[in-house]
């Protein structure tokens, strides 16, 4: 009898050390995933452009008076945009396997297959821009419009083409900001297009000076670029434009939205400093300073949003 | 030379003193003050924000003279303007017309003594402005105590800016390496006082 009982606690014991074991076994599973999907989603890139988002929203609706809505905002923005660059990153992964910057990604090298990128990438798209149709129709279509103007034009049509697809990159980038604040606002105004400007003329310094700086690798990629179209200085000088149109949009927008004049004061010299970078960098061009004004553009559009959702 | 942990640190918060102090610390003030205290505390913002993006290698660029001396004429034309009425006009023109001549004489290629000449009448009027003027005014009891803080300010920037311009003569008080490694914490020492001691 004794025996017996003893046996039914053994037994015992094994079922649930095997539960625990295959429960450790899932997480560990699933922890492995998250690490190999993580970097497929540029959590950078995908976090700046997410904060813009949000920032737009916080623009027209400042303080955040409901959570819910900012939470759902949040999670539909990060799965539209994730989901988008995934599937960027499944169409282009033969440029990647080619590019000395690229090659060491997950779907470049293998660790994570076409068909699962496409079906987490598809996933993600789904329930983002469908959250999104639920949240509010116009929001919707415009994170919709974001995703098509991004996977479809950008990718799929015109990247492998014209050097000017950037453009339309560009004007995927500035999807989010505008459908933050659109969400807010329940309707599109000129504020949350200067907005989306701000970000479509910050993103070709992004662009152009990664293909400057990684020249030979896009050359070997055979894809078209500004400095291969029309030379490095022309380049710059776009580079140096297109800062100084984004800082006017920004500066621009923030006044418009009636920021308090401190914030106004701190965005003009923080703009003051972009445009003596972008001059520096057209008269007197290295590669240190123009991956400084790339750099510095970045934490001015960061510094730029933070300002104008507080 | 490659900036540790610790100088990014020093020199982000620098930034951020410097951004608040633009933003928040001068809002009470009439216009030309704002003005030039936005201009003195964004060169300052500025200047960190390169220097994190670029490394201390942007000190070597010729322009570190003009651009570093406008924080004290800034600042100092700011002080007269609040606190020597009578003398507002006249500073106003030195301070133009000295910025205007280190530009002048930096841009221009002159062998005679005249840049430094000039820099050191332009820099040490400016400095001696920024650190007495408060100083005599908070021991005078005609501003806040804690108003002293901006002279302390005043003669950290002297410090640095010293220690800098020697290094650019070639006859250093202390070796490259060192001055670099104080800059950081120079300059937020020196934007820390200021801002509490213009602290409203």
């Amino acid at each position: 009898m004794f025996q017996m009982k003893w046996n039914i606690v053994e037994v015992s014991i094994n079922e649930t050390s095997l539960r625990m074991d295959n429960k450790n076994s899932v997480l560990l599973a699933l922890k492995t995933k998250f690490h190999l999907y993580w970097p497929l989603t540029k959590s950078l890139q995908t976090g700046l452009l997410l904060s813009t988002g949000l920032a737009g929203y916080m623009t027209a609706r400042c303080p955040v008076m409901h959570w819910y809505d900012f939470l759902g905002l949040g999670i539909s923005l990060f799965m539209a945009i994730a989901g988008s660059t995934i599937l960027n990153m499944w169409y282009d992964r033969d440029i990647d396997m080619v590019m000395n910057r690229t090659h060491y990604r997950p779907l470049a090298e293998g660790r994570v297959t076409p068909a699962e990128a496409l079906r987490l990438g598809l996933v993600l798209s789904i329930l983002g821009v469908g959250l999104a149709f639920l949240m509010a129709p116009l929001y919707g279509l415009i994170v919709f419009a974001g995703l098509f103007f991004d996977v479809v034009v950008y990718t799929l049509w015109l990247k492998r083409r014209t050097c000017w697809s950037i453009v339309w990159g560009g004007i995927a980038g500035g999807m989010p900001i505008l459908a933050g604040r659109s969400f807010g606002l329940g309707h599109i105004d000129s504020i949350g297009i200067l907005l989306a400007l701000a970000v479509l003329f910050w993103i070709p310094t992004h662009i152009l000076t990664f293909s400057m700086r990684y020249f030979d690798d896009y050359q070997a990629a055979k894809i078209p670029t500004f400095p291969s179209a029309y030379g490095f200085a022309a380049t710059r000088l776009a580079i140096a434009i297109s800062s100084i149109v984004a800082a006017l949009c920004i500066g621009g927008a923030g006044i418009l939205i009636g920021i308090q004049w401190g914030f106004v004061r701190l965005l003009a010299v923080l703009s003051a400093g972009l445009f003596l970078l972008a001059v520096a960098s057209v008269f007197r061009p290295s590669e240190r300073l123009n991956f400084g004004l790339f750099k510095y553009a970045s934490l001015y559009m960061l510094s730029a949003i933070i300002l104008l959702s507080l | 030379m490659k900036l540790s942990v610790l100088d990014r640190l020093l020199l982000l918060l620098t930034a951020l003193l410097a951004a608040y102090q633009i933003a928040v610390g001068i809002d009470n003030l009439s216009t030309l003050p704002i003005v030039v205290y936005t201009v003195g505390f964004g060169v300052i913002l500025v200047a960190c924000l390169l220097l994190v993006i670029l490394g201390l290698d942007a000190l070597e660029s010729p322009l570190l003279v003009i651009v570093s001396s406008v924080i004290p004429l800034t600042l100092s034309l700011g002080l007269v303007w609040q606190y020597l009425v009578v003398w507002r006009i006249l500073y106003l023109v030195f301070a133009i017309l000295g910025f205007l001549a280190i530009v002048v004489t930096r841009i221009i290629s002159i062998r005679n003594k005249l840049p430094v000449i000039l820099l050191t009448v332009v820099h040490g009027l400016a400095g001696l402005t920024i650190f007495l003027l408060p100083v005599i005014w908070a021991l005078t009891g005609r501003a806040a105590p804690r108003f002293a803080l901006v002279g302390l300010g005043g003669a950290l920037m002297g410090l640095g800016g010293l220690l800098l311009t020697l290094l650019k003569t070639g006859k250093p008080l202390l070796s490259r390496l060192t001055i670099l490694k104080l800059l950081p914490g120079l300059l937020f020492l020196m934007t820390a006082a200021f801002v509490a001691g213009f602290w409203q």
